[in-house]
């Protein structure tokens, strides 16, 4: 959600238990704004909360003039001091899938994992463990991508796409009706499209191209069981929770420009979700 | 002058070749009309003309429509008009399509918001009766639990929901206390479900009170059974052939603790929304406790679902989730150490070590926030009883049961003397949280201070690690509990539904059910041969008894 005015948009997810302190919430907003200077951002997004045993991780996000590739990922663990995480290369997503468990919430705690490899063939096989050495920090730069990949969530409409292929905030976007609103297929997941390049033409005929390039989540797997759509007042204010990652919520406010998401949870997927619908 | 038309057109590319195109294709200029002009003149009336054609489709034309936005920009002079004449354009053409009145009937359905609004809205309204005695009287004890202060330390800890919503829900729950004699209440907490939430009320009811109402709902659900029995009744008569019974026994049914013991010792009401009617929750059944342990479901906001699981579940959601409520109470209901002690009148009476009550310890002094957040957790106890593998929390015998029942059946003699089960144990009442157990090396409980810029008012704020969702907080001589998560047990690693049980065994093979080999030819020929000479030598008596008859 966007830095700007968090104190109000926080109370928009406060019905998902979340709740920031008066005194992280006034840290949040002084710190913030000198991140947004210091590292010349456009925009500042408080990304959410990641919870550790000895202590929690806040994260931020700035971007720069495209909204969606230009993103950087900060982390503070009182809210004041914020550190650049490095970028989540596949490298190290791959090495990072292993690790489970909770956070620490020491970002130079290391993880040990060891890595039984197969040498040779046929009878000569020979196992040889391999200690590998994770550091926390990096395993928090690739949950964080990955929440992001399948999860940050937008409202159709929200972004256009200009024809140099630059994401840009719509200025026209004035919010979903509430009818609108209660359907999964008018949000769209904010990153790089997968699913619309698979699409046939004769479903793509019907897009429109400056505003449908993201690909729609009511596709997603399980479907009709990876989201929790809920009307809080009524119709004034649409949550939607990832049941896959959960702890992830997003909120709009229909005929209103207001949207965002915050991501307060363990930092962990919910492996369990197939059993559980 | 020349240029405008063209540009006007949109047809660039034969504009500038053919200057003279449009007076042809557009508009046809009255011959008369063109005559006392200049070309310039004339170039520009039949810019016009083109200009005020309007359009197959809208109905609209370009003339128009730009004095319009003209208008509408010199009017009202946004900043960088530039940038936001698409749209400026685009309003005013929306403007135009909308019509500012109706000739339908004026009627507008309520929106889900309305109905919210007119349900919440019981909760603002002030009681006649308590507004006549309003600052008369002494004020009357109530169970109300100050849930905004308690709330407010909460929110320190960045637990909790929004202010607005637990006004709301503070309201509900006096609207609780209202309606049901209950003789404590307190906010459990909030359940997410996959369509609406529950907020969860923890309420004792009043010595007594509870029985007469469940009588009388009982005796409202027994007359329904009784018929359904007699049914079945006639119809085995009916039968003539009777199917044989499997003489398999179901292992004794546990039967479920009595209200206000073990895990039936609160009730529970739940509603979707603040506002809404509170509903009571069933009671817990030991079996309904032990199946939770096994499944992992999201909640619906329904109460009437079916939980659909393997094993199965034998009840509703609702059952699921009172079920789910009482594992929370149990793993994570915590108070600092002396708060609570055994009442020592009754701890003479019952010598078993199975002490189930408590009460609040008069001297209880309080412990500084520092000794609360450390880590080893041996100044908080639980205060809820630890749920047995069985799902009671009072051990029960299962052989005793099954010895009465088969007092008045004969083949007593016949049954094997079952073994004496070992009875479980679990940690006893006021347990020190340092007792608990690791979950895969991760501390059970996590504990800190709510500010670490100024310790001196800060408060101790318990996290459960087991149960994501469940908080404490200690301060001086307050405490509180509250859970607000999907109401699932944390693991590390990932669920998977137990095995079904072992296929059956089959029936020992032996000679009697063995299946005899099929005789080959040569035996069916020698078989044949024989039952031949057999027949030969049987006619060959008979023969001899004729002959010997005859001779008679």
């Amino acid at each position: 959600m966007e830095s700007e005015g968090l104190h109000l948009n926080i109370s928009y997810v406060g019905s998902c238990g979340t709740v920031l302190s008066a005194e992280q919430s006034a840290a949040l907003q002084t710190s913030l704004v000198i991140l947004q200077n210091n590292y010349k951002f456009n925009r500042v997004f408080f990304w959410g909360k990641i919870s550790g045993i000895k202590g929690d991780y806040f994260i931020a996000q700035g971007c720069g003039n495209d909204e969606m590739v230009e993103r950087k990922t900060l982390y503070s663990l009182d809210c004041v001091t914020w550190g650049l995480l490095p970028l989540a290369t596949q490298a190290i997503r791959d090495q990072c899938s292993v690790v489970k468990g909770r956070f620490i919430g020491d970002p130079s705690h290391e993880y040990e994992h060891i890595e039984i490899q197969k040498l040779g063939e046929g009878e000569d096989a020979t196992e040889e463990e391999n200690t590998i050495m994770i550091k926390e920090e990096d395993r928090l730069a690739a949950v964080i991508a990955k929440i992001d990949e399948e999860v940050a969530v937008v409202p159709r409409g929200a972004y256009v796409r200009t024809p140099h292929g630059l994401v840009l905030k719509n200025r026209s976007f004035e919010g979903l009706s509430v009818t609108e609103s209660g359907k999964l297929h008018n949000y769209f997941h904010f990153r790089e499209p997968v699913r619309l390049n698979e699409k046939t033409l004769l479903e793509k005929a019907d897009l429109d191209k400056s505003i449908d390039f993201l690909d729609p989540i009511h596709e997603d797997i399980p479907r009709g069981g990876s989201w929790s759509l809920d009307f809080v007042r009524g119709g004034g204010l649409v949550t939607i929770r990832s049941l896959l990652w959960p702890g992830m919520n997003f909120y709009h406010v229909p005929q209103s420009r207001k949207f965002g998401y915050i991501y307060i949870g363990t930092g962990e997927q919910n492996k369990d979700l197939p059993f559980m619908l | 002058m020349m240029e405008e038309p063209q540009n006007n057109e949109g047809t660039p590319k034969t504009g500038n070749s053919k200057p003279q195109t449009p007076t042809g294709t557009a508009v046809a200029t009255p011959p008369n009309m063109a005559v006392n002009l200049t070309p310039t003149e004339e170039a520009l009336v039949n810019a016009k003309a083109y200009l005020l054609k309007a359009s197959n489709k809208s109905n609209l034309n370009l003339y128009d429509h730009l004095s319009r936005i003209l208008t509408k920009v010199l009017d009202e002079r946004p900043e960088n008009v530039v940038d936001l004449f698409e749209d400026i354009s685009k309003n005013v053409k929306k403007s135009k399509f909308t019509s500012t009145s109706d000739t339908i009937l004026d009627k507008v359905d309520k929106t889900a918001e309305v109905e919210l609004g007119e349900t919440q809205k019981i909760l603002f309204e002030r009681d006649q009766e308590e507004a006549e005695h309003d600052g008369g009287e002494d004020e009357v004890e109530t169970p109300l639990p100050n849930l905004p202060e308690l709330m407010y330390h909460f929110e320190q800890a960045g637990v909790g929901v929004s202010r607005e919503e637990m006004m709301r829900i503070y309201l509900a729950l006096k609207q609780l206390v209202d309606n049901y004699p209950l003789q404590s209440c307190r906010f459990w907490g909030k359940l997410f479900g996959t369509e609406k939430n529950y907020i969860v009320a923890e309420v004792e009811y009043r010595e007594g009170e509870e029985e007469e109402e469940e009588e009388e709902e009982e005796h409202e659900t027994e007359e329904p059974d009784t018929e359904k029995d007699d049914e079945e009744g006639e119809g085995e008569e009916q039968e003539e052939d009777i199917l044989p019974k499997p003489d398999f026994k179901p292992p004794p049914v546990i039967p479920r603790e009595e209200n206000r013991t073990g895990t039936n010792k609160k009730t529970f009401f739940v509603c979707n929304e603040p506002g809404q009617p509170w509903v009571k929750l069933p009671a817990i059944t030991p079996l309904q406790i032990s199946v939770a342990r096994q499944i992992k479901k999201f909640f619906t906001g329904r109460l009437d679902q079916q939980i659909i699981s393997y094993p199965p579940f034998n009840g509703t959601e609702a059952n699921y989730l009172r079920a789910q409520i009482s594992r929370v109470s149990a793993g994570t209901q915590i108070s600092p150490l002396g708060f609570y002690q055994f009442d020592e009148e009754e701890e003479e009476e019952e010598e078993d070590g199975n002490r189930d009550s408590f009460i609040e310890s008069p001297d209880f002094e309080g412990i500084p926030v520092k000794d609360l957040v450390d880590p080893s957790m041996a100044n908080w106890v639980h205060h809820v009883q630890h749920i047995l593998p069985q799902g009671r929390c009072s051990w029960f015998n299962p052989v005793q049961q099954q010895e009465e029942d088969f007092e008045d059946e004969e083949d007593e003699e016949e049954r094997e003397e079952p073994d004496e089960p070992e009875p479980e144990v679990g940690p006893p009442l006021l347990t020190p949280l340092s007792e608990d157990v690791e979950i895969e090396n991760i501390p059970p409980w996590s504990a800190r201070l709510t500010s670490s810029l100024v310790p001196q008012y800060a408060i101790a704020v318990i996290q459960s690690n087991l149960w994501p969702g469940a908080y404490a907080f200690g301060t001086d001589k307050k405490f509180e509990n509250v859970y607000i998560g999907w109401g699932h047990k944390y693991s590390p690693d990932n669920y998977s539904p137990p095995p079904p049980p072992p296929v059956q065994e089959e029936f020992p093979s032996g000679p009697e059910i063995t299946e005899a080999e099929d005789p080959t030819p040569e035996e069916e020929a020698a078989l044949r041969a024989a039952q031949q000479e057999a027949m030969e030598a049987a006619e060959e008596m008979e023969d001899e008894e004729e002959e010997d008859g005859e001779d008679d």
